[in-house]
């Protein structure tokens, strides 16, 4: 039932890489704890009822308004941004050094990555407690935070950046030293991902660097703000692949042994993934459909590019479903369905990404909607938006994180998973939680019931949405107690007293393939003409419309303090 | 980061029933793509596009946004209107069309960027500083529809919204 332990792991880290990527999880907990903290009490006020005013000595009073917005930036900044970002570095440098069963090259790269990344969180919370930077996790200008805040998110992102430089010079190290073999599937997948952060990474940065901190520091009187959302795009869209994938390298390359089975196709788990390093940028119009200043050829063109990078979901779906009835049969399962209870529900890491398996395929067929050029006329700013994506970063992601840290802090720990039936409940009661809020959010927003606006407090809101903004206030509120349940379990986990029997351990989970990794084509293991055709589409899709907005930059807007 | 040549070429190995998912995949997403081909460039559906520049800080110093509403183009068939979205309201708050009219709607703000939805049409879109937004629409039916703004803009973000009467 409990994660399974061995006393013949494969590969042992060192001490301080267990550390080190622990105090990963830990900065990626606490911030989740926080900004989860909100989640319910947004839901609670779309449904009429202010809790803001009985909690407000958790913040730092400057100017005497704490809002909904301050709460939601904070819900955004640390569930969307710090939680993921902090999560997924640590679980990748775990499958770069096991993936290659090699330590890092040059471990105090990474430190110093990692490190800048807590300097930025730090210098971030100072303004965000201090209703100083209540701007949501979108900042779009010419609304203005203080400096701090956007020099916290530089120092965060450019720390991802860094860590990223020490997984590639490992990578490049072991592939001297093991010149024949394919780079195993765990560590590709990872390392693929960190590259499509640091090229998605570059609007945000131009956004930042080029645009917002000169006006933040009034070197300038104005900013051009459709060129900044432009710039925003080129990275919000691709952030979502950042989040999911590290979830999909789970999928793939750990599930299938955790359930008993193995990897159905090696080939087209490494396919996916590069076709999501070649689709995950050049799609960001998508997001800007009604902007004012993007031609609508180019949001048309990016609207098809979207239905591309569904590709690589869909086939994810099949390796992975096929990789789980493997398995399932494996242990017995029958039927053309019936195998789904043969799978073993009762391993809480197991259930827990099962479970963000299914909730993810909602939340794949309303980006489908949201991608269409037409259908998001309806959906725009919407409820549905948030809907949706907590589908994608808040149940595909969010609950694999979970699965995952249910056998990651007794493997870094060397402690038993605290009370694993409560981690099996955790993943049950969130997901009971998110079918009711999310389906509420979605139909809410189809009546016409706008995102980010505390509707107990607009005069507009028409009686017929008052039931499902109670809906979502009640799915708020479960999702609350599943994931405070998973808090406490890994929190207890990581810091009681007992420990594993002596010489046991719980091994990281790395499925093998039915088919032999050497027998995947070269073509999949080879960085250079997936890089080149990246660039190339990216040129292609954005280049002439970026060029384009740059020359035509008119920076006429003032700040304005929210 | 390259990786090893092998002198033999290997194949790419698919299993029979993923190559029919994949053919699949792709057939699905391809009638996607074409619906959305059809509904943007046959069933006349509109986004906002490029329309023209404008400076916030002088926005309002001269015609048409120094005075915002309703302008006749021609009567009972078709009408320009002019919004102006601030912080935290929208000039003119209420907008007085015929039912059947062609109605072209100009939206722009003087401060930060806002949204601009009307409630049971297919006009939702951006309003962004420096930009004008614009899109045409058709309201059949006589009645009363809000317009709301769905991006966040400030603490009185919420209270954010006008309406259009439409007259029989």
């Amino acid at each position: 039932m409990l994660t399974d332990t061995t006393t013949t792991p494969v590969y042992e880290l060192t001490k301080s890489d267990k550390r080190f990527i622990g105090w990963h999880i830990f900065f990626a907990v606490t911030a989740l704890t926080i900004g989860s903290l909100f989640g319910p009490l947004q839901a609670l006020q779309l449904a009429g009822v202010d809790w803001y005013p009985n909690i407000d000595f958790l913040f730092i009073e400057i100017n005497g308004v704490n809002s909904y917005y301050q709460g939601l930036t904070l819900h955004g900044v640390l569930n969307a941004l710090i939680w993921t970002t902090f999560f997924i570095t640590g679980f990748s440098t775990l499958a770069v050094i096991r993936g290659l069963k090699r330590p890092l090259a040059i471990p105090m790269i990474n430190r110093v990555g990692f490190w800048m990344m807590v300097a930025g969180l730090v210098v971030a919370a100072i303004p965000l407690l201090g209703n100083q930077a209540s701007v949501l996790y979108t900042f779009y200008p010419p609304m203005e935070a203080d400096s701090l805040f956007y020099i916290g998110l530089v120092l965060v992102v450019v720390g991802s950046w860094i860590e990223g430089l020490g997984f590639y010079i490992t990578l490049y190290r072991w592939r001297k030293e093991n010149p024949d073999t394919r780079t195993p599937f765990i560590t590709l997948a990872v390392v693929i991902n960190m590259v499509m952060w640091q090229i998605a990474t570059i609007g945000i940065a131009v956004e930042v660097l080029a645009l917002i901190l000169p006006l933040s520091f009034g070197w300038v009187g104005g900013i051009d703000p459709q060129l900044s959302r432009t710039f925003f795009w080129f990275t919000g869209h691709p952030l979502v692949y950042f989040w999911l994938l590290p979830a999909y390298a789970s999928w793939y390359g750990m599930l299938p042994k955790q359930a008993g089975g193995k990897l159905f196709s090696d080939s087209l788990a490494r396919l996916a993934f590069w076709l999501f390093l070649l689709l995950s940028v050049p799609l960001g119009f998508h997001h800007q459909f009604v902007d004012p200043g993007v031609p609508s050829g180019w949001k048309y063109i990016h609207s098809i590019l979207t239905f591309a990078v569904g590709f690589p979901s869909l086939l994810t779906l099949f390796t992975v479903v096929a990789s789980l009835e493997y398995a399932a049969r494996k242990r017995g399962g029958k039927g053309l369905f019936g195998w789904v209870r043969a799978l073993p529900w009762g391993n809480g890491s197991v259930t827990a990404q099962l479970l963000a398996g299914i909730l993810f395929l909602f939340g794949g067929i309303g980006g489908i909607a949201n991608a269409s050029y037409s259908l998001n006329l309806v959906l725009h700013n919407t409820a549905w938006v948030p809907g949706h994506f907590h589908l994608t970063v808040a149940s595909a992601v969010t609950l694999s994180f979970f699965g995952i840290s249910y056998w990651l802090v007794p493997h870094l720990t060397g402690k038993p998973l605290w009370k694993p039936k409560l981690a099996v409940a955790s993943s049950w009661i969130y997901f009971s939680g998110m079918l009711i809020f999310s389906n509420a959010m979605h139909t809410v927003g189809l009546l016409g019931a706008p995102r980010r606006t505390p509707l107990g407090l607009a005069p507009y809101v028409p009686a017929e949405w008052n039931g499902h903004l109670f809906r979502v206030a009640i799915g708020g509120a479960i999702m609350w107690i599943g994931l405070m349940v998973f808090v406490a379990v890994v929190a207890v986990t990581a810091f009681q007293r007992k420990r594993l029997p002596e010489g046991e351990v719980v091994d990281v989970p790395i499925a093998e393939s039915i088919q032999d990794p050497q027998l995947t084509p070269v073509w999949l293991d080879r960085w250079k003409p997936w890089l080149i055709a990246t660039a190339v589409l990216i040129i292609l899709a954005y280049g002439p419309q970026l060029i384009d907005q740059v020359m035509g930059i008119e920076s006429t807007s003032p700040g304005f303090v929210p | 980061m390259s990786s090893p040549e092998t002198s033999e070429k290997i194949p790419l190995h698919v299993d029979p029933t993923e190559r029919a998912w994949m053919r699949a995949a792709i057939a699905i997403l391809v009638v996607f793509a074409i619906s959305v081909t059809i509904a943007g460039f046959m069933l006349g559906i509109q986004l906002p596009t490029t329309e023209q520049r404008v400076n916030p800080q002088t926005l309002q110093d001269a015609p048409p946004w120094s005075e915002p509403g309703v302008r006749e183009i021609v009567a009972g068939e078709q009408y320009d209107v002019y919004v102006v979205a601030k912080r935290f309201f929208y000039e003119p708050n209420v907008v007085e069309v015929p039912a059947g009219a062609e109605v072209n709607f100009y939206v722009t703000s003087t401060d930060v960027q806002h949204g601009f939805k009307i409630q049971d049409t297919n006009v939702n879109f951006m309003v962004i500083p420096g930009q004008v937004s614009t899109l045409t629409f058709t309201f059949d039916e006589p009645g009363s529809y809000d317009y709301i703004c769905t991006e966040y803009c400030g603490l009185g973000h919420a209270v954010m919204f006008g309406s259009v009467t439409v007259t029989p």
